[in-house]
């Protein structure tokens, strides 16, 4: 595996339209659930470990070589939410552009070729873990960093939150985020069956409301 | 002593238009009674909790196979109290629920709620699998803690295949060992009673619902398949109940104006 390839594909610059999306942050933030640095962190983590988990176990099936139309059906059916499929589905399809113009292979030909409006996001995000020769805990890492990076960049525009301190707080959850994509990883390795399917009843509804908004920051 | 008990029920066509029970099967704390049914085509089944159930270390399970055709009700008499057993290193109890509808069958599975009474830890696991004309009604409620009690450790997890295929797949983790944040603003922002109501029905299939919000703090959201999933958090099970309650009764109509009209 090539280190460099991970910090690429996990660059928040890696040209895959992430940085418009809050990750359910927006809506926290207009409710005052998330005021600051504290209640970004008890966020940050409630997302990862069940959005975060569910996520970055499906990128690593993905990676480690799991059907990825299996997968991004195991995704629907862990997304209640059809704003966050529609989320899933537009983020896959950018990230599926960017893919095969970076790490081109048949397999993410094929995954395009068969889901021409986008698969879900994480499905995309651990097959071209794969196409770059990257592994099942690399892809896992990718996705279960996402998850918590998003809002903290996201809730820094929205609240003027201090850079420094929503850094910090990404920081701090550096242990838990190692222990998702390893628990990720080892449930990937297990097969389809076994992946979780952990999930936060406020992301699903709030996804719902924020989406009727007719005027806001971020795209989800 | 911890109890190992699975209750079992089959239902079936009576060839008179009704449903019959050739299976009704009570197990330890699970007893099933037969129930009068309010309408003639379904037959209902109460579970009655005999004993106080599950407490730690406990391995519950209710397994209902609804055959093609049949209708069926099952509801209970009471809430679910998930308590701590006698001993304070018990394991925790596991409560399975399987259920299988079949071709042209209806199940409406509307148990009371399941109460995580403080030092209690179980793991609630439900899996359904439907057949491609079969239709579920099925709703499930957590509270976490009597009246002001902190919560136990509770696990759900609620899995649906339709056709042999994932239609619904969630799992929540509530409670003292549970994953960091399962309070916090992602996931329950303090509430304390979480509730599911699920409608699968082929009718979906032609003719979806639109996401719709339910108040601030519940969704009526459409599945990639032909079903629908009412998601609701509240303050207690009776506000949560209000909510599922007025979608359950607006959901029902619908299909209702769809058959007929």
């Amino acid at each position: 595996m090539s280190r460099a390839a991970l910090l690429v594909l996990a660059d928040g610059r890696f040209p895959a339209g992430g940085h418009a999306h809050s990750g359910g942050a927006e809506p926290a933030v207009a409710e005052g659930r998330v005021r600051d640095a504290d209640s970004l962190a008890d966020f940050c983590r409630g997302r990862l470990h069940t959005a975060g988990l569910t996520a970055a176990a499906l990128a690593a099936a993905a990676a480690h070589g799991l059907d990825p139309l299996a997968l991004d059906e195991a995704a629907d059916a862990r997304t209640p939410s059809p704003a966050l499929r529609t989320t899933a589905r537009k983020l896959g399809r950018q990230m599926m552009r960017a893919a095969r113009a970076t790490w081109p292979s048949p397999e993410l030909d094929a995954l395009a070729a068969a889901r021409p409006r986008g698969a879900h996001q994480p499905v995309v995000l651990g097959l071209t873990a794969r196409s770059a020769g990257l592994g099942p805990v690399d892809a896992a890492h990718c996705v279960a960093y996402e998850t918590v990076s998003g809002p903290a960049t996201a809730v820094v525009r929205l609240l003027s939150l201090d850079p420094f301190h929503a850094t910090a707080v990404l920081a701090r959850l550096a242990p838990e985020l190692d222990r998702v994509a390893e628990q990720a990883a080892e449930a990937a390795r297990q097969g389809i069956d076994a992946l979780p399917a952990a999930s936060a009843p406020l992301l699903d509804i709030t996804a719902e409301a924020h989406a009727a908004w007719p005027v806001r920051l971020f795209a989800s | 002593m911890s109890v190992r008990a699975t209750a079992r029920l089959r239902a079936e066509p009576d060839g008179r238009g009704g449903t019959a029970l050739p299976v009704l099967e009570s197990a330890g704390p699970l007893a099933l009674r037969r129930t009068r049914s309010p309408r003639a085509a379904y037959a209902r089944v109460t579970v009655v909790g005999a004993m106080s159930a599950p407490l730690n270390g406990d391995r519950l399970a209710i397994e209902a196979d609804i055959a093609d055709g049949a209708r069926l009700t099952v509801d209970s008499a009471a809430a679910t109290v998930a308590l701590p057993g006698a001993r304070a290193d018990g394991e925790p109890s596991t409560y399975t629920v399987e259920l299988g509808v079949g071709e042209g069958a209806v199940l409406h599975w509307l148990p009371e709620q399941l109460v995580s009474a403080r030092g209690s830890d179980l793991r609630m696991t439900t899996r359904v699998r439907l057949a491609p004309t079969g239709r579920l009604l099925l709703r499930e409620e957590q509270i976490l803690g009597r009246h002001g009690e902190p919560t136990g450790a509770l696990t759900t997890r609620l899995t649906v295949h339709r056709a042999g295929r994932p239609l619904l797949d969630q799992q929540l983790a509530y409670g003292p060992g549970a994953p960091g944040g399962w309070d916090g603003p992602a996931v329950l922002g303090g509430h304390r009673a979480v509730g599911q109501l699920l409608l699968a029905d082929p009718a979906f299939e032609d003719a979806p619902l639109p996401a719709r919000l339910l108040g601030p703090t519940a969704a009526l959201t459409p599945l990639a398949g032909p079903a629908v999933l009412v998601t609701a958090v509240a303050a207690d099970a009776r506000l949560l109940r209000g909510i599922l309650d007025d979608a359950m009764r607006e959901l029902l109509d619908g299909l209702k104006t769809e058959q007929t009209g």
